[in-house]
This record gives C-alpha cells, sequence and structure tokens, in this order.
C-alpha cells in the first residue's frame, strides 16, 4: 500500500447489474387511476399503426429501482463529494436553492404556449436574466434561446454572417487561436467558414502582429476565449480588437471563462462584439453528468437586428410578451425559448450572489487558482510564466522522463479521492494539467489537492509503475477504450 | 493565502487586465438576497404562469404525471454535480445508466443504436437531417408540412449556410403527407425525407409508405417523434434510418419549454456519421465489465472542424429523467399509459365533434386533434381562461388556412370532467354563433 491521502479510504460498494438483468415479468413500478372515460379498442382505433409489443423494457419495482440508480449514483464523484478542478469546465457549487425555486409549480409546470397572460412569470424570468446579463458582460443585447455553449457559438456565428451579409459580405473564414476548445472550429464549419488557425506567441497569447498579418476583409470575426485556455488575460485585448474593427471584422468572444471576469471587467467594454455565455460554468446550474447546459449570446448594438427570434418585449400596456416580426433575425435556433430551467437556476445564482458577491466569486477563483499554481510551482512543469486568471496550465514533462503522462497522474489523483485536472487540453501545451478550482473550494481543500499532488509526483519518482497502473482504488480498473471503439457495443441485447 | 501567492491584495491578482477597463463601480444588478426572499421571489412569478390551470395544450410539450421517485433519484449529488463522464473510472454510474437509456430509446423506437442525447426534439431533428446528408452524400431535404412548424424553423436556420436546400411537402386532406405531391418532390439530389409521427396534427402518417417512396430514390426517412408516449401503443417507424426523437414526454417538466431531452436513433451501420455521445461497454485489465464514451473520433474535440457536429454539452441529466421513467413504467406500464392518452382524446374528440368540426377524422391518431370551431379560437380560448381553463392551440399562427381551428391534447392527466367543462363551453360559442347568424341569413334571404 503505498502512501493515502488523508482525503479518501475505501469503503464497500454496492454491485449491480443492468436493470434488464433485474426484470422479470409482473413486476411494476408504476400504478395508474382508474380510467374515467370510456375504454377503447386500440386495434379499431389504430389499424395498422397499433404496437403489439414493446420489445424488451424492464420490468421491476420501486425499491429496485431506488436501489438501482442510488447504487449506480456511489460509483460517480461529485462536486458534492469534493474538488472538481477540470480546467475551463468551472465547477463550482451548485446551490440547492436553484433547484428548489426550479420545481415551484408554475414554474416547472408551465407550459411554452400557454397565453402570455397567464406566462408573465416566466417572462419576468427571462427579462431580469438577460437585463442581468447584459449588465454583466456590458452588451446591449441578448438572447437565451440556445441550449449549451456550442449552440451559442453557433448562434453567434449565425449572426456575425447575416451582419456582414446585410453589409453585401459574407466574408470567408474566421480565424481561431490554436489554443482553442474543438467547439469553435466545428462551429465555424457549421456556418460555412473556412477556420484559420492563429498561432499564440511565447507568452500564450495572442501575437498581435501575427493577427496584422492574417486579418483581411476575408475575414468575418476573431474567436477568442479571454482567458484563453491557458488561464491568461488577453492584455493587448484593446489592439486585438482595433485590428478586427479597422478591417470591418467582428470579436467573437468564448466565454467559457467568464467566472476569470464577473464584476471585475466586462467583455463589452474592451470591444467584445459578440459572445456567448454557459450559464452552467459561471452561472452555476449544475453539470449533471453532461447537461443540460444553456449557452445565451450577448451581442452589441449592430448585431441586435440579428438575433433569433422570438425576443421578450415590454408592450404598450406595461405587460410582457414575445415579438415574432423580426425580419433581419437569423430564425430559431430551437423550438420555444432555450432551456428555461437554466434561467431560473442562474437567476436564483446572481440574487443570491448581488454585485459584491459576484465580485467576490471572481476574485476568489482567482485566488484560488493562484494558490494552487504557488503550491505546485517546481513540482510541476509551468510551460508559461504568464500571470494566471482563475485557472492554471502546468505540464507532464518532469514526469514524463520517467514514462508518466499527464493522464496517468490523473488516474493516480483519482485514488487519492480528488477529480483530475483536464488532461491534455490545451493543444499547445503537449501534456497539459489544466487546473480550475473555482471559488468554491474552502482552503482546506486546496491544501488537499495540493498534497495529493505532490504525493503522485513523489511516486512517480520512487515507482512509476504503479502510477501507470492506476487507479488502483476504483470499482473498475483502466478500461479498454480500444476495443470499446473497434466493436462497439452500444446496447444491451438479451443473452449478451 | 496572499501572503503565501507573494501578492499584496486581490486586485495585484487582477494586474494582467488593463486598468482603463477594469471596473471600479458595483455592477448594476439586483442587490445580493437572502434564501427565503429568492423563495418568495420565484414563489410569486410561479403564481404568474398558469399555476392552477387546466391545459389542454400538447404541440411539443406534453404534460404528463411525473412520478416522485424521478426527482428523488436525480437530486443525489452524485448524479445531479458530475461533469460528463470522461474519467470512466469514477463515473460508472453515470455510464451504465446512459448505456441502459440508449438501450431502451433503442428498443422503443425499433432502431438498432440510441446515442446519449441532443438538446431537443428540434435541433435533433435538424442534426438527423445533416447526418443523412453525409450518409447519402446528397444535398437537399424534403420535410412535411406536418412537421412541428418550429422544428421546420430551426431546420431552416441549420441548413442556411450548409449548402442543404430545403424543401417542403403538403399535407392531404387527411392530415397525413401527400404522397403524391411526395413522389413528384422527390429527386436524385434528396438526401432524407423528414417526416413526424404523431404529427404537428396528432396524425400518425403512414410510415411504410413514406419509407417505400424514400427507399425507391435512395434517400433516407427521418422520423420525428415528439410525443415519446405515444410508443407505448403506436407502431414504431421501424422502416426509419434514422429516428430524432424528443422525449420531453417521459418524465421531463414542461417547464416553459426546456430543457427538454432530443435523442437520435439509427441503424448500425450509420452510426460513425452520428452526432453526440455515445456510451459503450468494454472491459478493464482485470476482465470486469465496465462503460466508457466511445467512438470519439467523430466529436468536436478530436476532429475540430470536421466533426459530425460542435455539439459538446448534451441533456445527461434530463436523459437521466428520462430513463427512470422509461424503468418506472416499463414495458407494461408505458402500454397502459399510451392506451389512457389514446381513450382520453377519443373520448375528447368525440364529444368535441358533437358541436364543432374534428378535422382529419378518418385518420389515426394518438392523443392530439384538430377541432375547428365557428368563432375564432383566441376568443373561445379567452373565455375559457375565464374558467381557468387553457383551450387548444389556434393554428392560425402556423397554419393561415386554418382560421379558426385549434390543436387540441388529452394525457392521462386529463379529467372526463375537465373536457366536460371544456366541450361545454365551446358548443355554448357554436350554439351562440349560430343564433348570430342565423338572422343574417334570413336578410340575405329577404
Amino acid at each position: 500500500m503505498k502512501q493515502m491521502t488523508r482525503k479518501a479510504t475505501r469503503h464497500i460498494s454496492q454491485n449491480e447489474n443492468l436493470i434488464f438483468e433485474k426484470s422479470s415479468p409482473g413486476k411494476a413500478a408504476f400504478k395508474l387511476p382508474p380510467l374515467d372515460v370510456p375504454d377503447v379498442d386500440t386495434s379499431k382505433l389504430l389499424g395498422s399503426s397499433e404496437r403489439k409489443d414493446l420489445g424488451n423494457m424492464p420490468e421491476v419495482s420501486e425499491l429496485e429501482i431506488i436501489r438501482h440508480f442510488t447504487r449506480l449514483s456511489t460509483w460517480n464523484y461529485a462536486i458534492d463529494l469534493g474538488m472538481y478542478p477540470l480546467g475551463s469546465c468551472t465547477m463550482k457549487y451548485n446551490p440547492r436553492v436553484n433547484e428548489f425555486v426550479s420545481r415551484v409549480e408554475g414554474i416547472a409546470n408551465g407550459h411554452p404556449y400557454q397565453p402570455e397572460k397567464i406566462s408573465q412569470g416566466a417572462l419576468r424570468i427571462i427579462q431580469t436574466l438577460s437585463e442581468c446579463l447584459i449588465e454583466i458582460t456590458g452588451m446591449d443585447a441578448i438572447t437565451l434561446q440556445p441550449a449549451a455553449g456550442a449552440h451559442g457559438e453557433l448562434t453567434g456565428l449565425l449572426m456575425t454572417r447575416a451582419y456582414h451579409q446585410a453589409k453585401g459580405n459574407p466574408r470567408k473564414k474566421v480565424l481561431i487561436p490554436d489554443s482553442a476548445h474543438g467547439t469553435n472550429p466545428a462551429t465555424a464549419a457549421m456556418v460555412g467558414y473556412s477556420v484559420e488557425n492563429l498561432k499564440s506567441n511565447d507568452r500564450g497569447m495572442v501575437e498581435v502582429s501575427a493577427l496584422e498579418a492574417q486579418m483581411n476583409e476575408d475575414v468575418a470575426a476573431l474567436m477568442l476565449t479571454n482567458p484563453n485556455t491557458l488561464g491568461v488575460f488577453e492584455q493587448e485585448i484593446h489592439k486585438i480588437a482595433d485590428l478586427m474593427h479597422a478591417k470591418g471584422g467582428l470579436l467573437y468572444m468564448d466565454g467559457a471563462n467568464m467566472n476569470a471576469l464577473v464584476g471585475k471587467v466586462r467583455p463589452g467594454d474592451f470591444g467584445v462584439d459578440v459572445m456567448h455565455l454557459n450559464l452552467h460554468k459561471t452561472f452555476s446550474t449544475p453539470h449533471g453528468g453532461g447537461g443540460p447546459g444553456s449557452g445565451p449570446v450577448a451581442v452589441k448594438k449592430g448585431l441586435e437586428p440579428f438575433l433569433p427570434k422570438p425576443v421578450v418585449i415590454t408592450k404598450p400596456d406595461g405587460t410582457l410578451g414575445f415579438e415574432y416580426n423580426r425580419p433581419m433575425s437569423v430564425g430559431r435556433v430551437r423550438a420555444f425559448y432555450g432551456n428555461f430551467g437554466m434561467f431560473v437556476r442562474a437567476l436564483a445564482y446572481i440574487y443570491a450572489n448581488g454585485p459584491d458577491g459576484l465580485r467576490q466569486t471572481t476574485e476568489d477563483a482567482v485566488l484560488n487558482a493562484n494558490y494552487i499554481r504557488k503550491g505546485l510551482e517546481g513540482v510541476y512543469d509551468l510551460p508559461y510564466e504568464t500571470p494566471s486568471m482563475h485557472e492554471v496550465v502546468f505540464s507532464d514533462k518532469l514526469q514524463s522522463k520517467k514514462g508518466v503522462k499527464t493522464m496517468d497522474l490523473a488516474k493516480r489523483l483519482i485514488d487519492y479521492g480528488f477529480h483530475p485536472y483536464t488532461t491534455a487540453f490545451p493543444l499547445i501545451v503537449p501534456g497539459a494539467l489544466m487546473i480550475e478550482p473555482t471559488e468554491s473550494e474552502p482552503l482546506e481543500e486546496l491544501d488537499l489537492f495540493i498534497e495529493a499532488m505532490k504525493q503522485v509526483a513523489q511516486e512517480v519518482e520512487e515507482d512509476p509503475d504503479y502510477v501507470l497502473a492506476a487507479p488502483h482504488h476504483t470499482r473498475v480498473q483502466r478500461l479498454d477504450e480500444t476495443q470499446a471503439a473497434r466493436k462497439p457495443v452500444l446496447r444491451w441485447k438479451p443473452g449478451i | 493565502m496572499l501572503k503565501t501567492i507573494g501578492v499584496r491584495s486581490v486586485d495585484d491578482l487582477f494586474a494582467p487586465i488593463p486598468a482603463e477597463y477594469r471596473l471600479t463601480r458595483d455592477l448594476d444588478i439586483p442587490r445580493q438576497m437572502a434564501e427565503s426572499e429568492i423563495v418568495d421571489w420565484f414563489k410569486q412569478r410561479s403564481k404568474e404562469n398558469g399555476d392552477g390551470y387546466i391545459s389542454f395544450l400538447g404541440a411539443g410539450a406534453y404534460m404528463h404525471y411525473r412520478p416522485v421517485i424521478i426527482d428523488s433519484l436525480i437530486s443525489r449529488g452524485e448524479f445531479l454535480t458530475a461533469y460528463t463522464p470522461y474519467q470512466a473510472e469514477f463515473a460508472q454510474g453515470t455510464l451504465q445508466a446512459i448505456f441502459e437509456f440508449q438501450t431502451m430509446i433503442a428498443e422503443l423506437t425499433g432502431m438498432e443504436v440510441a446515442n446519449a442525447s441532443m438538446y431537443d426534439g428540434s435541433t435533433g431533428a435538424a442534426e438527423a437531417a445533416m447526418m443523412a446528408v453525409r450518409i447519402t452524400g446528397r444535398n437537399s431535404v424534403l420535410i412535411a408540412r406536418s412537421v412541428h412548424p418550429e422544428y421546420r424553423e430551426v431546420l431552416a436556420t441549420y441548413a442556411w449556410h450548409q449548402g442543404m436546400p430545403v424543401a417542403t411537402v403538403p399535407f392531404a386532406d387527411t392530415g397525413r403527407v401527400n404522397l403524391k405531391e411526395l413522389e413528384k418532390s422527390i429527386s436524385a439530389d434528396t438526401a432524407c425525407i423528414l417526416i413526424q409521427s404523431p404529427n404537428f396534427f396528432g396524425t400518425i402518417e403512414d410510415v411504410a409508405a413514406i419509407a417505400d417512396i424514400a427507399h425507391k430514390h435512395g434517400a433516407l426517412l427521418v422520423v420525428s417523434i415528439a410525443e415519446a408516449v405515444s410508443l407505448g401503443i403506436v407502431e414504431p417507424p421501424r422502416e426509419a434510418d434514422i429516428v430524432a426523437m424528443e422525449a420531453q414526454s417521459f418524465g421531463v417538466p414542461m417547464g416553459f419549454g426546456g430543457p427538454y431531452c432530443g435523442v437520435l436513433a439509427t441503424r448500425e451501420k450509420y452510426v460513425r456519421q452520428m452526432p453526440g455521445r455515445l456510451v459503450g461497454q468494454t472491459v478493464d485489465r482485470n476482465g470486469k465489465r465496465g462503460f466508457v464514451l466511445t467512438l470519439a473520433t467523430r466529436e468536436q474535440h478530436i476532429r475540430r472542424e470536421k466533426a459530425t457536429s460542435n455539439i459538446c454539452t448534451n441533456q445527461a441529466l434530463v436523459a437521466l429523467m428520462v430513463n427512470i421513467f422509461m424503468t418506472i413504467y416499463g414495458k407494461v406500464g408505458l402500454k397502459e399509459l399510451a392506451k389512457q392518452n389514446l381513450a382520453k382524446a377519443a373520448y375528447a374528440a368525440d364529444r368535441f365533434g358533437q358541436s364543432a368540426k374534428v378535422l382529419f377524422s378518418g385518420s389515426p391518431r394518438f392523443n392530439e386533434f384538430v377541432v375547428e370551431t365557428s368563432e375564432d379560437p383566441y376568443a373561445i380560448n379567452s373565455r375559457l381562461l375565464g374558467h381557468k381553463i387553457v383551450g387548444g392551440l389556434p393554428l392560425k399562427k402556423f397554419y393561415p388556412e386554418f382560421a379558426n381551428a385549434a390543436l387540441w391534447c388529452c394525457t392521462e392527466t386529463t379529467t372526463r370532467t375537465a373536457i366536460d367543462t371544456a366541450v361545454g363551453l365551446v358548443s355554448e360559442s357554436e350554439r351562440s354563433v349560430r343564433t348570430m347568424r342565423e338572422p343574417e341569413k334570413q336578410e340575405v334571404a329577404r
């Protein structure tokens, strides 16, 4: 047994088969009320469209369902169990009051097509959140319709294209720094733009002279994450914005790292024209194992006519309503109005913080990241000396001399009771360890993390093979991903 | 902490931000509120939001009963506050749950494989059309006019810059796709036909006939399903190549339109062209069964601009609601649930038919139907609202030719009393319009 952390220990975990393997005829967890209208003859009503068999759907009791999902849940790591320092993912605490208010009857059960007269509550939530986000970003207008960050990017670039088109030329390409998220180039392709890479300089920032050389009238926009994926604020942002604007291009900001800026600086003030936010990152709505998200897009005045429709307006009689008559709109990007339940949670978070709280949140996020940076400097290689904002990126340069890579270190960190940092991203840092603690973490948890990271580094020196075989204490050990991809088994079938 | 870091104040950490842009004032947003104040504020909004009304609205968002254990289980922090399961060794809970979700969706839709979720039914349908374009190497898309109008709008937005012409196929007097017009519209460049079944009018399409036309011309058939509960009693579109489903009906609150749960299902041979995350079964070093995210080479974080889609975040927690709902009702319950929906809608349509006109009544339908009245349905609805009833969706906004028709929906939660009350109010309106019109007719006769 290697040295262990103070954070985690071993614990019994229940085995649990697939739900289908627990199923047997006659078990049931549902009960319908008696039918209060005459029963019908299905085959008469549906004819050949009648379904006779539901295939291998499970039949289990309620307690079995409770145990099934509870057992599965214990195999997960979560923010509620400890620090989850995934860089660029902003895994902060998800306040429970958010969940509570999103389940209040009229909010949870409102139908999207119910008359505006009885939708004033929902409309007011949409309008209030919109106003708050416009103030926080320093922009002029916003749509809450996009369902996630990448969907926001799509919406933002559609508006960018519509903006250029209205000026007579949609332009051909989008500039994307080599440190960008993969969603940025994938989005540009969906909007019919070609992608041109922009190389970062030795400080991890956009090289202004390179941008100057690449910027011309074919470029529709620069998609910039700020702070970028190294956690570095683009200090020459004003020059970048000026360069873009001088040639008629737009500055698009990926708001993935907005948690470093809220209440301290506003993108609208430093020249951003279009940006998306991730309510599931910056504004505390839960990640839920991969979603749902919400990706509002905020824009400057000149792009407002292109917002997706409908938009919420105040009518002459003072009530709120949806405005559909938007001839310049890019159209709809989603049915109805977006992930409304996430708006409720994000607004509850803004209310719980207020102006002081939001500023402190940002300060604490940056403080925590810098504390980790200081604690691990020298233990892990720091490829860029540039000051860190809300996240810090190390590399596995020192450990890889012993053959141990970032993913191996991450797997060993699991044994120490922590979710790993983001591995191997951004791509410009070979073997990256991207760490974002968020403001949520208390000093004690940060210290435990630093201690665990140091112990892992020490293990690499003493017994690299042990680290390479990690994790050792999880239910399953390293899984064969090659086999999973080569012969995909994507569903259960009887008898397999 | 400041001392350890070696700075004098937190503001020193913000030095990289040029001073002229730093905010030196408070954000102009509402002041900090206590938890009790936050709860009060949202409860007020709830009261202004249809709380206490009985609704006959469907049209892509359905009121079904949500068993309480759904929220008990999804509220567990291990599900609620976990990230995408990239670190498989301690995300097995989420991964196994998704694997079960994929299995049940495949079973219910009659497809071979399903993905882990898409944003919703509308974006899922648009992504399915793009997928068909990749598979066939053809460019254009035919979409039925009986598909949800907002789904059609989303497809138009997505198609806009992708060199993907979209044409619309009309419906016949039956409220189903006009097969003759479809035959005329399909060409060698058609990548897919996109229909919805049950369609926007609640009518079940002749999927087999449409599939024949599509396949005869080398195109794929994409079927959108907006009312998932229909799968308990309506034959799934087994002849389809891709099913794009909205699973909101399976235990997801209507929530004023979202978050919902889109999902794509298809044939195994097309899986590498399918967007979205997929969970696959594998083994660990000791041969123990486990699950991982797989076939990631389709996705944006690997393929960047060559990815099948830009989708990253999906609807995982909502998919878990759907998963638990499907598990609760299972093989027997889903059928019984669907049958109650069928019976309620049949009863209501029959009652409405006694005073007003039920359109497309010769075609099979599930839990929605179109009622044509003599009076403008907006006027009828505003009277119904006075009785705390939200009437059917007036179709005029989406289909100008149906000036006086509305789309009504009944689910297992709609009581006979509510149906009778609504029917009573609508027939009252019919009677008064008729008596008003009779003197007019007499005048004309004179």
